[in-house]
Formats: structure tokens, sequence, C-alpha cells
């Protein structure tokens, strides 16, 4: 059974890779996961405001009390002299290539232009086969104008797609008026994939404390059927491969993506979940379910389910949701 | 060339030329060590390709030991210190010149503690050296102490003499100046090969074993002293040699005695270090006007060579005045006026010299404390020599008007070579004004021709401080060792320093005047203060003004207006041509922040390029027309010691005033602090008393005692002001009782720690609390008068009050508005302290954080309650306070027992039940102190009238009937280190002493150099790679005594149990040790976020509550109570939001990785032999402990 495709120019052995995630920290993890199958790794967001903020903060935290008062004209000690080592971010990208032969992909998240899209250029040199760029935007501005939203990811990759040679997949968010157009905006301008979608992480009350809380909730397979839908709309018609990421938990799960068009999917949950063996199980059972149903390959199997091939293609329109709703019976 | 201050001049020779390092920290030299220790770190080698090992010891003693033995053991070592440090190093100092081991200890030259602490500069501390043996060779400007401090090595290696190479103290060590710098090859050349090889070949090594510091006999010992003399008779001439090989290869000659101006004087000061600088400046100026002066500029002071002096001084010379720079209360006059005093009979009986009788010689102290030392005070010198009659032993620069030393002298008269540019920059320390300033100077200095001159004067509070910056530049070396009087340029970036001192005062008529003005600055002339109006239209000045606060907060740099101000200065002034001074500072920023990240870089040069749009030069009218006054310094209704000597030192002219003003023994009032209001923050809490749950413990956790609740009857609202906020008091003790919580406006700093511990939020709007923020400037008047109303509502009768966090919080704080950093974490404790004890209270303060921000002048925040009792304080010294303070216990314990004989022996007049009660008297709660007081009032009424001595004394000392508490207060690095020897002696006397370690696990005022009480992993100064091993368990060590009652709390994680073992503590009858965990700025995140910090420390189990109380093993009880729970999380939850953490992140992130796998299973370990300890006889408790349990 051929299970081998390609993800962004990369050849990769099945269409089942990691998303970006904690598991690529610890090179152990990472060992085993490529033992399990895995046929790449995204690496931990490296986020705008890691980057940015914390050397604002770090600089107001060390600056500010400085100079102040005769015997302490400063509370650290002075860095000009100190050969740095290498930042940690990039040195996990270098380590983790050296650990394992399959593609390792970094990862950058952020929503504004700034020097931290140089960063870019140095995940490159540290060894990443390719970049994922996460444009993480809430947009609470009244006055911003969706367009003027969509033109920040546009902004970021421009900047980023001058500044390297690998590819560049670039993570969407489901919010968009139009995510194909969106979409295929961002192939014009140089992106090799994109990856649907984001998950945002939603904020909870503390109904006692009276504050929003940080939560985080790993996703179950339930929010797979969004990113079914906007595969199948975009297979075949962008110039561009498409990862699904997001609720991809079952040997079912990663089927029905590659059928709806999906070049690879992206697991996160159910590894942090089950551990890194359950990559070896999805690979074995993606490929007993292709040998039952006697498929040759996952070529074969992508995209037959998508808008260009389905049977009914409606299903993913207006004209599902309104048969939905008639068909509601109180 | 290279602009640099003499710190890191002398620093760098000395690291490139040493193998090994023992240090400790010490202003003002502290900047040595540490740049040694990052060197080291870094792996920078010495001239021989090693990387020099760096030990940082637990006190100068322990330095001077350590480098003792590295000497014996052969390797090349070297230190720096500075006054007290130093006389720690006496004892060591006599052996190592008495074994002869090669050697250049570098000191800031600085006073010495005496009636007060002084961290300036003077020659106390190198005076109180000169009979050590070791060999004193001085600097007296930066180049000359990078100079000199290669000479000594050199002339150490040859003479095998050890030298003590000084410079004076922030004069010196802390001016940045152009100077040429010294490459390898020269350091190379000059050391002496032969020597180094002599001197390895002498180590104490087993392979050829001998036998050193043995103990000698009357048979022996004075001849062996005598035996080493030959090697000090040659030093000079070792020197002379050194000298002229280093100006050989240098081009700069010395001598060790260098004299400067006319060969044929008649008049000559005779001076030693930077003060030498102004003399020749001002000889070369007073020759050119037809007097015939000179100056002897001392270099080698020991040994002392009479001929050399003698060689240099004209045979034309009528009159000499010596000048010490130090005290000798007693002596015929001060050790350099003693010593040419000597030598000049000497040298005419050598014959090196003729009727030496017939020179006049006088000696005058100047400059004590880093007391300026200016022209004026040099031409007062000469004009004194040339006089009949002139006073044989004098002062200057001073107003004696109690023994009438002084010399006076005209301040107007000034010596400004031509050419020379000067600027003076107020600015406040969180600005970044000075950091900026002396990236002008190396752009000045480095970019032009022109020599350049940096120095920094500094606030004594470490909130708000304002800072003021010294900048001269011109074509010829600068030898001004001495402030700037009067500037062309004159910039002032935060406005409201025009009301704090006369800043107009130093700009020169005609000169240019910048301002960073909030608002439009367009309309800047009409915010301006009427007096200061006046003075730039008298002046005529060149007025500029910018909102740079708004430019630098548009650029995502809120409060950092440094590069925009200095963007300013070199637009204004043209010292370069505007784009080449753009690129210069947009060059210093990359190289200054560089490392910070990009970010930083490009947020400060967006600053810089939005600069110039922004600066406008303000055309004025010819008359002023301000409605706005300069605020009076200080209120009109402050006692009058404050008016006359507390408010001239506040409006910085201090200086002028004259000796009768000040106390004679360093005794001052206390309580002065609330004189002056200092309107540092912009913004302060306002209380909503609708949604407030009265838990009072934003007052609890106020570093300033700013934020203040009262509870008091309705009839007391009378005559309050109309915005003053009352409310029904939610307590059913109090029924019909009213609630205030109220803010002093001028003497918060804005902290927001009370925002953040506020509990009580808006049901309808939670992001509102019961404290919020808001603009100062619309509060100030309103809430002045408020605060004003509020402080003589009645306090609440203590007696009356419970031991919670609530009750506690209306006592009376007797610490307020200290200088202590804004948000401080240590001043919540003390001022918790003085509300539960402070009527009865004598702290012995440690040197450190905690005794500046308690009794640095001028003003101090201990205070008094409304009978006139409060803390009493002292500070000793750093490394004696635990001693110091016990001896504040036998002291008390023998005048109480003294009294109680006496009162037994008045028991026929003063009846058995008054005798019995007041011995027998329970003092333990407030009621009971009470109660004693009143016991006492009668005694004394009973004694009124009686003669008899015994009765007299009875009466004079009765007061000590009543308890008093004693609290030995200090930082880490005393507990920790420099005092844990007498810490430890004293809390194993079993003596009723109170010891309270304000533990910020770092020396937090000299700067943030490690302690043993530096966590692992951390960085800070002295372990740049992070510290590789746990801090120390000094509560864990006090336990296995036994005796000692231990607790370790933190206030922002539990309140209730931090009060409770404050009572605990006290009323344990033996020692009693709390160590307290005190966030600080050294930990390298916003304070406001503190109190969250101290609360993740202990539910990460970093930071473990404990009881250990010896009372309860009295019970049959297990004494250690394990007071906070099971850690949850991850240590990382902690030290992720630090600095000193995060640090090592980017500096090396495996180890940083490492050492925090490390440090996590140390604090689980730690955690569980706690849990151990206190489960032996009864399992870990959570509950809020029992006071006076």
């Amino acid at each position: 059974m051929e299970l081998a495709t390609t993800y962004l120019g990369l050849p990769l052995k099945n269409p089942v890779m990691t998303g970006a995630s904690p598991l690529a920290d610890q090179l152990d993890t990472v060992r085993r996961l490529e033992d399990a199958g895995a046929a790449a790794l995204v690496m931990r967001s490296l986020f705008e405001e890691q980057i940015t903020n914390e050397q604002i903060a770090e600089f107001a935290h060390t600056e500010n009390a400085a100079e102040s008062f005769s015997e302490a004209t400063s509370y650290f000690p002075r860095m000009e002299d100190y050969a740095f080592g290498p930042d940690r971010y990039l040195e996990q990208i270098s380590r983790v290539k050296e650990a394992v032969d399959i593609p390792v992909i970094g990862s950058l998240n952020g929503v504004s232009l700034g020097g931290w899209t140089d960063y870019a250029r140095l995940i490159e040199q540290a060894g990443a086969d390719a970049l994922e760029l996460n444009v993480y935007y809430i947009a609470t501005d009244l006055d911003e104008p969706g367009l003027a939203v969509a033109g920040r990811t546009f902004d970021i990759l421009q900047a980023v797609k001058a500044s390297v040679t690998i590819p560049i997949a670039v993570k969407l968010s489901p919010f968009f008026s139009s995510p194909g157009h969106f979409a295929q905006t961002l192939c014009s301008m140089g992106a090799s994939g994109v990856i649907l979608f984001n998950r945002f992480y939603q904020p909870d009350i503390d109904i006692e404390e009276l504050e929003a809380s940080h939560r985080l909730d790993l996703s179950d397979s339930s929010e797979l059927r969004l990113r079914l839908r906007w595969a199948a709309i975009l297979h075949g018609r962008l110039k561009a491969d498409i990862a699904v990421s997001g609720g991809v938990h079952t040997v079912e799960d990663v089927i029905k993506a590659i059928m709806c068009g999906a070049n690879a999917v992206q697991v996160v949950s159910c590894l942090l979940k089950y551990g890194p063996s359950h990559m070896a199980s999805l690979i074995t059972g993606l490929r007993h379910w292709l040998e039952d149903h006697e498929y040759e390959s996952v070529d074969q199997l992508r995209g037959s389910m998508s808008l260009l091939h389905c049977p009914d293609p409606t299903v993913f329109e207006r004209a599902n949701y309104l048969r939905m709703l008639q068909l509601w019976k109180v | 060339m290279g602009t640099l201050d003499a710190n890191e001049a002398v620093a760098s020779v000395a690291y490139r030329m040493n193998e090994l390092f023992a240090i400790y920290p010490i202003t003002p030299s502290s900047a040595m060590a540490e740049f040694a220790d990052e060197w080291s770190a870094a792996g920078k080698t010495n001239l021989w390709g090693a990387v020099p090992s760096v030990v940082e010891m637990q006190s100068e003693g322990g330095a001077a030991g350590a480098l003792h033995g590295a000497l014996l053991a052969g390797s090349l070592s070297a230190s720096f210190t500075a006054s007290q440090g130093l006389l720690l190093m006496i004892p060591n100092m006599y052996k190592i010149a008495g074994e002869l081991l090669p050697f250049c200890l570098h000191v800031t030259a600085r006073a010495l503690a005496t009636h007060a602490l002084s961290i300036f500069g003077e020659h106390s501390d190198v005076m109180a050296c000169r009979q050590t043996g070791f060999a004193m060779l001085a600097g007296g400007s930066v180049q000359e102490a990078q100079d000199t401090a290669v000479i000594s090595q050199m002339v150490t290696l040859r003479s095998r003499v050890p030298f003590l190479h000084f410079f004076d103290g922030f004069r010196t060590s802390h001016e940045v100046a152009k100077i040429a710098l010294l490459s390898d090859d020269d350091l190379r050349s000059l050391l002496d090969e032969d020597s180094i090889q002599a001197n390895r070949a002498r180590a104490l090594t087993p392979d050829q074993p001998v036998i050193r510091g043995t103990a000698q006999n009357p048979d022996s010992f004075f001849q062996t002293r005598e035996a080493g003399n030959l090697f000090y008779q040659k030093l000079p001439g070792l020197v002379k040699e050194a000298m002229a090989a280093f100006a050989a290869r240098t081009g700069r000659a010395y001598k060790p005695f260098d004299y400067e101006g006319a060969p044929d004087a008649d008049r000559v000061i005779v001076i030693m270090g930077s003060g030498g600088e102004a003399v020749a400046e001002t000889v070369a100026w007073l020759n050119q006007n037809g007097a015939k002066t000179g100056v002897v500029k001392v270099r080698l002071y020991r040994p002392f060579s009479v001929e050399d002096f003698a060689a240099v001084l004209p045979t034309s010379v009528r009159s000499i005045a010596v000048l010490d720079r130090t005290k000798e209360p007693g002596a015929l006059g001060e050790p350099l006026y003693l010593d040419v005093a000597a030598a000049l009979r000497q040298a005419d009986t050598a014959g090196w010299m003729k009727d030496t009788h017939t020179i006049r010689l006088i000696g005058g102290r100047y400059g004590l404390g880093s007391k300026e030392f200016t022209p004026a005070m040099v031409k007062a010198v000469f004009d004194e020599l040339a006089k009949p009659s002139p006073k044989p032993v004098f002062t200057v620069g001073i107003n004696d008007d109690v023994t009438g030393l002084s010399l006076p002298f005209d301040p107007e008269f000034e010596v400004v070579p031509p050419g020379m540019k000067q600027a003076v920059f107020f600015g406040l320390g969180s600005d970044g004004t000075v950091g900026a300033n002396k990236n002008s100077i190396k752009i000045i200095g480095e970019g032009t021709d022109n020599f350049a001159q940096g120095y920094f004067v500094y606030d004594s509070k470490k909130s708000g401080a304002m800072t003021v910056s010294h900048l001269r530049f011109g074509p010829t070396p600068i030898r001004a060792t001495y402030l700037i009087r009067k500037a062309e340029f004159v910039a002032c970036h935060r406005f409201d320093l025009l009301h704090q001192c006369n800043v107009l005062d130093y700009v020169k008529p005609g000169g240019i005047f910048l301002l960073n003005s909030p608002g439009d600055p367009h309309e800047a002339w009409v915010q301006l203060p009427l007096e200061i109006q006046q003075q730039i239209i008298l002046k005529k000045l060149d007025f500029y003004a910018i909102d740079a606060s708004t430019v630098a907060r548009d650029c995502g740099m809120a409060g950092r207006i440094n590069t925009i101000m200095q963007t300013c200065y070199f637009a204004i002034s043209g010292v370069l041509e505007k784009d080449e001074a753009i690129n210069a500072i947009k060059y210093a920023i990359k190289k200054t922040y560089g490392k910070r990240g990009d970010a930083v870089v490009q947020r400060n040069n967006e600053a810089v390029d939005r600069t110039l749009e922004n600066l406008v030069k303000i055309d004025y009218p010819a008359a002023p027309n301000s409605t706005v006054q300069l605020r009076p310094i200080v209120p009109a209704n402050a006692p009058d010691f404050v008016q006359r000597v507390t408010a001239m030192m506040l409006g910085g002219k201090g200086d002028l005033l004259p000796v009768s003003a000040f106390p004679i023994d360093g005794v001052w009032p206390t309580g002065t602090t609330q004189w002056e209001k200092r309107n540092i923050a912009e913004e302060i809490p306002v209380w909503e008393m609708d949604i407030c749950i009265q838990c009072n413990k934003c007052s609890n956790v106020c570093p300033h005692a700013a934020i203040r609740p009262k509870v008091y009857a309705t009839a007391c609202l009378t005559g309050a002001p109309p915005s003053f906020k009352s409310t029904e008091f939610k307590a059913r003790e109090y029924p019909g009782m009213l609630y205030t919580l109220q803010v002093a406006p001028e003497d918060c700093t804005g902290c927001q720690l009370c925002v953040q511990v506020c509990p009580a939020k808006d049901k309808s709007n939670p992001s509102r609390k019961a404290l919020n923020m808001a603009p100062q400037l619309p509060l100030r008047e309103s809430e002045r008068d408020n605060f004003a109303f509020f402080l003589k509502l009645p306090d609440p009768d203590r007696a009356m009050l419970r031991d919670d966090v609530k009750t506690t919080q209306f006592m009376r704080p007797l610490f307020e508005f200290s200088g202590a950093c804004a948000g401080c974490g240590e001043t919540p404790y003390v001022k918790l302290l003085t509300q539960l004890f402070g009527d009865r209270l004598l702290i012995a303060n440690a040197t450190g954080c905690s005794s500046i921000y308690g009794g640095n002048l001028p003003t101090t925040p201990y205070t008094t309650d409304d009978c006139g009792r409060g803390p009493a304080w002292a500070n000793s010294l750093f490394e004696d306070n635990a001693e110091f303070g016990l001896g504040f216990r036998v002291s008390l314990d023998q005048s109480k027992n003294f009294a109680e004989v006496l009162l037994r022996g008045q028991a026929g007049l003063l009846g058995d039940d008054l005798v019995t009660a007041i011995s027998g008297a329970d003092q333990t709660t407030e009621a009971g102190i009470q109660a004693q007081r009143e016991r006492v009032v009668a005694l004394r009424e009973a004694l009124t009238g009686q003669t008899t001595r015994e009765a007299r004394t009875l009466c004079q000392i009765a007061d000590y009937l009543v308890n008093k508490s004693v609290w030995i207060v200090g930082g880490d690095g005393w507990a920790y280190d420099i005092g844990f020897g007498g810490l430890d002696h004293v809390i194993a006397s079993g003596k009723n002493v109170n010891i309270l370690v304000l533990d910020t696990e770092v020396y937090s005022n000299t700067g943030g150099q490690q302690s043993k009480s530096t966590p692992m992993g951390a960085v800070a100064k002295f372990s740049m790679a992070g510290k590789a091993l746990p801090k120390k368990d000094l509560g864990l060590i006090a336990t296995t005594y036994g005796s000692v009652y231990v607790a370790r709390i933190a206030l922002g994680a539990k309140d209730a149990h931090a009060v409770s073992v404050f009572r605990e503590a006290e009323s344990y009858a033996g020692p009693s040790l709390i160590i307290a965990y005190s966030h600080c700025v050294a930990h390298g995140y916003s304070l406001s976020q503190g109190l969250e910090q101290q609360k993740r420390a202990v539910a990460c189990g970093y930071w473990p509550l404990f009881r250990f109380d010896p009372r309860r093993t009295d019970r049959g009880e297990n004494p250690m109570k394990l007071d906070s729970a099971a850690p949850k999380g991850a240590l990382t939850d902690f030290t992720r939001n630090e600095t000193r953490f995060q640090m090592l992140e980017r500096i090396n992130p495996q180890r940083s990785a490492m050492l925090q796998e490390m440090a996590a299973a140390s604090v689980k370990q730690r955690f569980e032999h706690y849990q151990q300890m206190a489960s032996t006889q009864e399992s870990t408790t959570s509950e809020t402990p029992t006071p006076n349990a």
C-alpha cells in the first residue's frame, strides 16, 4: 500500500504528521514519534509576543531600575561581553533535525509586522524544512474592517516570504467571510499550503472570582467537520497543499480528511491523550482500511469526497443547512 | 582612546594582569568586581591566555583570607574594595605585607562610617591602612587610575611589597572620561616575566615544603620584623623605574611626587587623589594671572620617599598647605600633613633641602564624604597661604561657624578652559537619562577629537529618584574634578523637578534650556511656574520644549524618554552634524541594547526618528505671566529643624548649611519624611467605598504607608473636607462607627500593590475594584486636604484591637513614606513591625537597603505616635548587626534589673502593692503594656519630691520597667553571608531578641550581587552563569538549636500567617528568627505583580511557610508546623515570570534547563524534609495559626 504523499513539496512517507505543539520539545518524544511513523513534525509555535514583548519587558525590568541610585547603578550583570548561547527554540530545531530523518517544520505565530518576522530566516538557518505561519488574531477593534484583518496575514506572509526560501504554509482561521478567496490570495502570494484550521482557545468565566480564565481543552472529533467542509471546498481549486488540523483523532478522521482533499493531517490532542504510540495505530489503521477497501494509495483516496467529486456537493453548501433545519422535529 | 569610568579601566588592566580574584561587593568598588566576574564568566582570558578565577566571599575579611591563601599558593591575585571592606581586610594586609607577597588591592577611597555612614569619597579608609606595610599609590583621574594600577602591578611583582592602589570613590571611580587605553601588548611589555616566575617559585607547595605563619618569641620577632627593611628602601627606586618604563611605552610620565606650577613658586599645595587635578587647574589659572603657585601631587604615599619629595619641591617655596581628605580627631594634624612636616625636617637633616624651618606649613581638611572641592576652594587655600598669619589648621569647602576653622571662598570663582562646553541634565532614574548621557559622552569622546567627561549625581531615594548628569567636553584634557556650576545647556527631563530644585541656577545667561513638558509643547510657557519664567527672561535663554513622554509612549517605550532627550541635545547643541548625531545615537542604541533584542533597538530608533518633528523652540514674552508658583520645599507647619535644615538639604542647598546647623553626634529627629511631599506617582489609588469590603489588605501591603484605614465615631466627622469619604464600619463589635480608607496622595509612589491585592469587585463591572488607579494631579489638592483631616482623626485604643490582618491595620504605622523602591517587598514587613510594637521598639539595622530607606538623610521614615513614642533605630555596620542588637538587649535587661532592684528598695515608700504589681506585671498584651505604663506614671508620682540618689535614679530609669522589644533587622547579604557568624552566635545566646531577615535573595542595595540566599538557576552579579547551588536554608540551620523560634513568611502569600508569626516571635522569651520573602527590583519584573509572585513561590513549594516554636516542645508537641500546603504546579510557574531566571534562558538555555530541573528536585526534597520534620508527632497543618500560641 502506497501511503507516501507530498506536503509543501516535501515527500512524506504517509499523510499523518504532528501539529504545532509541545510534542517536539523533548528529543525522546520526537524519536518515539518518528518510530511510531510520524511523517513530519511541526515545532511548537514561537510567538511574536515571546520575541517582541519579552524583549521589551526584560528591557524595562532590567533598565528602569538602573541608573537611579548611586550604590546600584544596575541590578543585573552586563551582557555586552557574554557570548550568548543559541536561541533555545532555534537550537531545538537543530537538535530535532539531527535526531530524526523526517521533515521538521518551524512555526511562527504573530499578528503584526515587525522584527519578529526575522525569526523566519533564523528558523530556516536552523535547519527547518518548511515554515508554518499562524496569524492568530482576534479582531476586537470594532473599527477594524475585515479587509484589514485579512491584510495583516498578507503583509506578514509577504515579509516572511521575502526572507526565506523554504516553503511556507499558513494556518487559517475559519472566521473569514470568504475563507476560500482568502486562501487563494495567500497562494497567489507564495504560500505553498494552508492548514485548516487554527483552534481558537476560548476563555472561560470564573463565576466566583469574576474573572475570565484561561482554559485549554483538547480537541475531539466533532471539531473535524468544519475542517472537512473547507477542505472539500478548496480541494483541487487551490494551487497549494491542504493540511487538516484540529479534531483528527481516529483512523476514520484521517480517512475523512484525506477524502475531502487533505494532503496531510496534523494530530496533537490524541497524541497528548494517548501518547506517541497512537501515531502508529493511526497509520496502521489507515493502511488496513485502504487495504480492506482495495485502494492502491492515499492519492487515490484524496479529494474523493471534495466539492468537485462528491456525489452530493450540496451537502457542503447552504442547501444542507436548509435541509437539516427542515428535518428537525420538535 | 576609550571612554569609560575608572572602575572599568582599572578592572580591565587588573583582570588581564592577574590569575585570581577574591571579591565582595562594596560601594563604590563593586563595579570592578562585577566586571571581573562577568569577563570570567564570558571566558575572557588574561595576558597568559587563561581565564582568571573569580570567587565571591562572605565578606571582605573572607576575601582577604582567601587572597592571602591564594598568594601563598602562588597565584597572581588581586581584589577590589573600599571603606569598611578595606578595614575588614586590615588583619590580612599585615600578614600579606609581612610575608612579602606581591599583590595589588585596588581601592575606591571612601569615607568610613563614624557619626553616620557615607558611601562617598575621601581617604579615611586608605589612611587607616598606612601602617600595614602595603605600598600605597594614588591615581587622581580616570587616566591616572588606570596607569597607576599597572605601575602598582609592575612594582609589586618586582619588589614583593604588596600595593594598595587607590583612587577617589565616585569622583574618579564613577567619572566617565576619554582616556588612552592600554593594550595587551602594552601590559605584556611592562610586566617583568622573571618576577612572575620568581613569585611562582616561592609558592607554598609540598613539592618544596616550607612553613609560614609561625609564632615567634621575644628572641626573634623584632629582628625578623626589621629583616624586610631593604625591600621598602628599594621600593621608591623601583617605582621610579617602573614609571620610567611606563612613560617610555605610553608617553605618560609619572613620578612618586609630581609637581606642577611655577618653577619659582612661593606657595605650594600638597595633595593626593582627584583633588590634585582641581588644584593643578587652578594653579595654571592663578599663574597666568601673575601668581607663583604650584602643586605637589602625591602618588607614592607609602613608602614616603623624602628624597623624591624634596626633589620636586621648588627651592623658592615659602609656604605649603597640605590638604588631607580625611579627619583624625585629636591628632596634631592629618596624616599627609604630618608626613610632610616630618619630610621637611628629614630633608633638611639629610641635606636635600635647606632651611625648611623657614617654610610655613599649614594643614587643612577638604572634600570629606565627597564634599565638592572646587577651584574657588583651592584659591581660598592659596589666599590663606599668602596671609602673614594663616590658620595653621583649617578646613575648606564648608562654613565652620563653630570652631571657625573653615576658609571663606568665593562660590562664583570658576576656572573654565577655553573651548570647554558644559551641559547639565536633570532626569529621573527610571527614564534612562544617565544611560543616554553615558552614551552621549562616548559619542562625543569617540566620534570627535574632543576630550569628554561625564559625572552623575544620584538622589538618596530609591523610588522617583532624581539624577543630575554633568557633561563636559573640549579640545584639551578635562581636569575639572568637581560639578558643573554654570552650563551652556541645561535640560530638565521631568517637569515636576522644576519644583524640587533650582534647575535654572545651573544655566549661564544666554544659554539653552530644554524641557520635557507634558502636553502640547507650544503651551509649555504657560505651564511654567512664575519663578522659572522670570529666570528664563532674565537670563535670556533659548527655550526648547518637547512632550517626550508622549513620543516615548507612542513608540512603545513608555517612561523611557532618554534617547528622545538625547537627540534633542545633539540637535540643539550642534555638537555634531544632525545626521551624524542621529547615526551615532542609533549606533550607541544598537551597541547598548543590541543584546536585549531587535524590538528594543527598533523602538528606541523609532523614538529617535520621531523626536525632531516634536521639538519646539518657544518664543516667550518679555514679562512673566504665569499664575503658578513654585511649591515650597516643606509646608509652613513643619518643625523648626525641618524648616532650617531639612528643607535646605531637600532643596539641594545642604552645602550652604554651616556646621552649627547639624547635630554633633549623628542624632537626628525621626518622622521627617512626612514633610517631604515628593508627588512622584502619576496615578494613585482611588477608594470606592460602595465596593470596599473593609478587609484592609491594601493597607497591609502598602510599602510606603500611603493608604490607611481608620475607624472612628460619627462625631469626629465634624469639619471634614467636602470630598472626604466615609462609610459605615462593617463590624458588629463597632456599631455606629464610621470607616475611611485614605490615600496619602503626595506620598504614594503609584506601585499598584494595593489595587492588585484588593479582592472587592463591582458585581456589574468587575474591572472596577474597590481601589482603582487614577491620575494624581487632578486629585492632589483635594486628597491632600482629606489626608490631613484623616490624620487628625483619633487612633483606636490599641488594647481593644485584635491581632488579625484587618485590625492590625488600624494601628498607626510608625514607618512611613520611606525612599524605598515603588512596590518594595521589604517595607510592608517593617511597617507591620512598627504597627505591632512600634511604641516599644528598638531596631538594630544592618547596613543595606533597609538602612538606606530607613536612615538615609535628608528625611527619615520612622516616626512617633501621639504620645511621642516610636521606634528607636540605629545602624552600626553591615557585619555586626546581630551583635549590635544583642547589645541593646543586654543593656535593656541590665537597666530593667537595676530598676527592679531600686524599686524593691523603695518598697517602704511605694507600698508593696505597687512594687509587686510592677515587678510581676503581665506585659504580654497591649493592655498589659498600657497598664504597666500607668503604673510607672504612678511610681513617678509617688517618687516626686524624693531626693535620695536611689529615688532619683529610679525616676530616671523607670521606663525600663515597661518591656521593650528588640528587633534586629537586615537583608540576606547580612544574615546569610557577612553577618552570619554573629547571627549564629546571637541566636545561640538564648537572649530575647527578634531577628527579621528581609530576604530578597540578593545583595539589593549594592546592585544585585548573589548571596548565599540566591536561588539555584538565578542570574545575579557574581553569578552570571546562573547560581549552581541551592540557596542556604537559614531557617533549617536555626532550628537545629531547638531553642530558637524560627519562621518563614510571605506576606503576599498568606498575610494572616505573617501577622501571627510577628506576634509569636515577639512573645517568645528567647531568640526568634523570621525569614520574610521580599520581592525586589533585582528579580526583574513589575513589582505590581510582587504579591502574585509570592503566592506562586509558596504554591509551588519554593518558599514553604513554617513555624518552629520551641514552646511546643515544652508542651510535648512537635515544634515544627508546616503552614503551606503541599506544592501545586511546577517551579517554573514561579520562575518563568522573573528576569533573574529567564536571563539564563537567553544566555545559556541548556544550563538554564539543567539548573531548573535540579532546582525543582531540590525544592521538592526540601519540602519533603520539612514535611518529615513536621509529621514526626503531628501531621501537616495549613490552618491559620493562633497568635500568642
